[in-house]
Formats: C-alpha cells, sequence, structure tokens
C-alpha cells in the first residue's frame, strides 16, 4: 500500500488486487485537494491498468463538487481501457453531490458493512 | 428582516482557503444549532462559491474573497461572498448545469447547480472586469 500526503486534509492510500485497484480516499475534497489525489489514482491505474477501479470514501469528511471531477475523470479513464469504476461507501451528504451530477449512471455504487 | 448577529471575513484567493472559509462559515451557523444534514449543505455551496472566485474569478491571479454572514431571525442564514475578479459575461449561461469554461481542471460544471439546490435562495450579480457577488439564504429547521 501506498500512501500520499498530498496536502494536510487529505490523503489517498493505494491497494493492488488482481485485476482490482481500490484508492481509500480520506480527508476533505475540494478543489484545493482533489488534483493531488487524481494525480495519485491516475499513476496508479495508468500503471496497473486494472479491469476495476473502487474509490472507497469511507474516510472522506466532506466533498463539493470537485469530486464530481475526480469521479467522471477516472470513469473516463477506466472506459477508454474497458474498465469499469465503483464508488464505495459515500455518506449521506456525498451521495447527495453524486446524484446531483448524475453519477450513480455512469459508476456501480458499492455499500460494505462496517467492519 | 431582523439581523441577529453578523460577522464578516475577507481571505485572499488562495485554494488553501476553501477548507477555512466553510469552516469559518460552519462555525457561524452553528450559533442556530441547524440539522447536520443542513449544515452540510451550507458547506457544500460556500465551497463553490469560493471555489469559483478562485478558479474563474481570479484566475492566474489572486485577489480578495469577502464573506459576510447574517444571522435573521426565523432561523436563517444569509451569506455573502463577494469579489472583485474578472466577473461573468454570461450569468444564465455560467448558471446552466455542466456548463464549464475549466475542464482542464477536471471542473464538473456543477457550482451553481449545487448552489441552487443545496440553499433556499441564490442571487448572482456580476459586472465583467468588476466582479461578482453571490447572496445566499438557507432556513434551517429547527429541532
Amino acid at each position: 500500500m501506498t500512501t500520499i500526503e498530498g496536502s494536510e486534509n487529505m490523503s489517498v492510500k493505494i491497494e493492488h488486487g488482481e485485476d482490482i485497484l481500490t484508492a481509500y480516499l480520506s480527508g476533505e475534497i475540494d478543489h484545493h485537494s482533489a488534483k493531488a489525489m487524481r494525480e495519485e489514482i491516475d499513476m496508479a491505474a495508468g500503471q496497473a491498468k486494472p479491469k476495476s477501479l473502487i474509490l472507497d470514501f469511507s474516510a472522506v469528511g466532506f466533498m463539493d463538487s470537485s469530486g464530481i471531477g475526480l469521479v467522471m475523470g477516472r470513469y473516463k479513464f477506466m472506459r477508454d481501457i474497458g474498465g469499469t469504476v465503483t464508488v464505495q461507501n459515500p455518506s449521506v451528504p456525498i451521495k447527495k453531490v453524486m446524484r446531483l451530477a448524475g453519477l450513480d449512471r455512469i459508476a456501480k455504487f458499492k455499500e460494505l458493512q462496517i467492519k | 428582516m431582523k439581523v441577529l448577529n453578523e460577522f464578516k471575513i475577507s481571505f485572499p484567493s488562495r485554494s488553501v482557503n476553501e477548507g477555512l472559509s466553510r469552516i469559518a462559515v460552519s462555525a457561524f451557523a452553528a450559533q442556530l444549532d441547524p440539522p447536520v444534514d443542513e449544515l452540510s449543505d451550507v458547506k457544500t455551496a460556500v465551497s463553490e462559491a469560493v471555489t469559483n472566485c478562485i478558479v474563474h474569478a481570479y484566475k492566474n491571479t489572486v485577489g480578495t474573497i469577502e464573506i459576510s454572514m447574517r444571522i435573521l431571525d426565523q432561523n436563517r442564514l444569509y451569506i455573502k461572498i463577494k469579489d472583485k475578479g474578472c466577473g461573468i459575461e454570461d450569468i444564465e449561461k455560467a448558471m446552466e448545469p455542466l456548463f464549464t469554461t475549466a475542464p482542464e481542471e477536471e471542473r464538473a460544471g456543477l457550482g451553481f447547480a449545487v448552489m441552487e439546490s443545496f440553499m433556499d435562495k441564490l442571487s448572482v450579480r456580476s459586472k465583467v472586469s468588476k466582479g461578482t457577488t453571490i447572496i445566499m439564504y438557507k432556513k434551517f429547521s429547527s429541532r
């Protein structure tokens, strides 16, 4: 697992599985933090070319529409290489922002039981 | 319209201040003891407005963003976000969902759509080369 601390309030942890890449996002996703997050995910996804990219939002406390750009951009990348994007465990307010953008129409949503 | 309290902040349009501006507004609004989900709506709307100032109004430059907040009667919050940046040429167009002039930054073009849908009232005044002022209202449910 690699961790990047892009700024004081966010981080991305990447976990490689067979054909699956999971990016555990944490902190607050806004215009300030999104750039470092997407660069980190793109670097890992570009190398691994997984069939499935899972973006885990369990530890994301806040997200504005910058997070929509983040998911849409990764969706386009995965579509181009024939893979899928799954949004995992977004909180209720984050889901509200995602629904406004219609992200539920392009990405899969998955809720995991809280460990 | 009775003003029960007010608070003003101004800060340079650096992206690191996006988070700080959300915290300031939510700390001020906390006086109304708002439900968590409604406070989260306000934080998201403020984040969109401040990001617009940084990404668009003061593109390639740094200017001052001013936020005035007021607690009004009937559990209402007033927020004014003002910049003296480039202004918006066509407000109607800018407010169309998915319209963005910054696709290279992966801006989704949803800033105004979020503000409109998460707040009760939104007004936008803008003059090219003079700046933009956004006024938003939110009435919190009483608990």
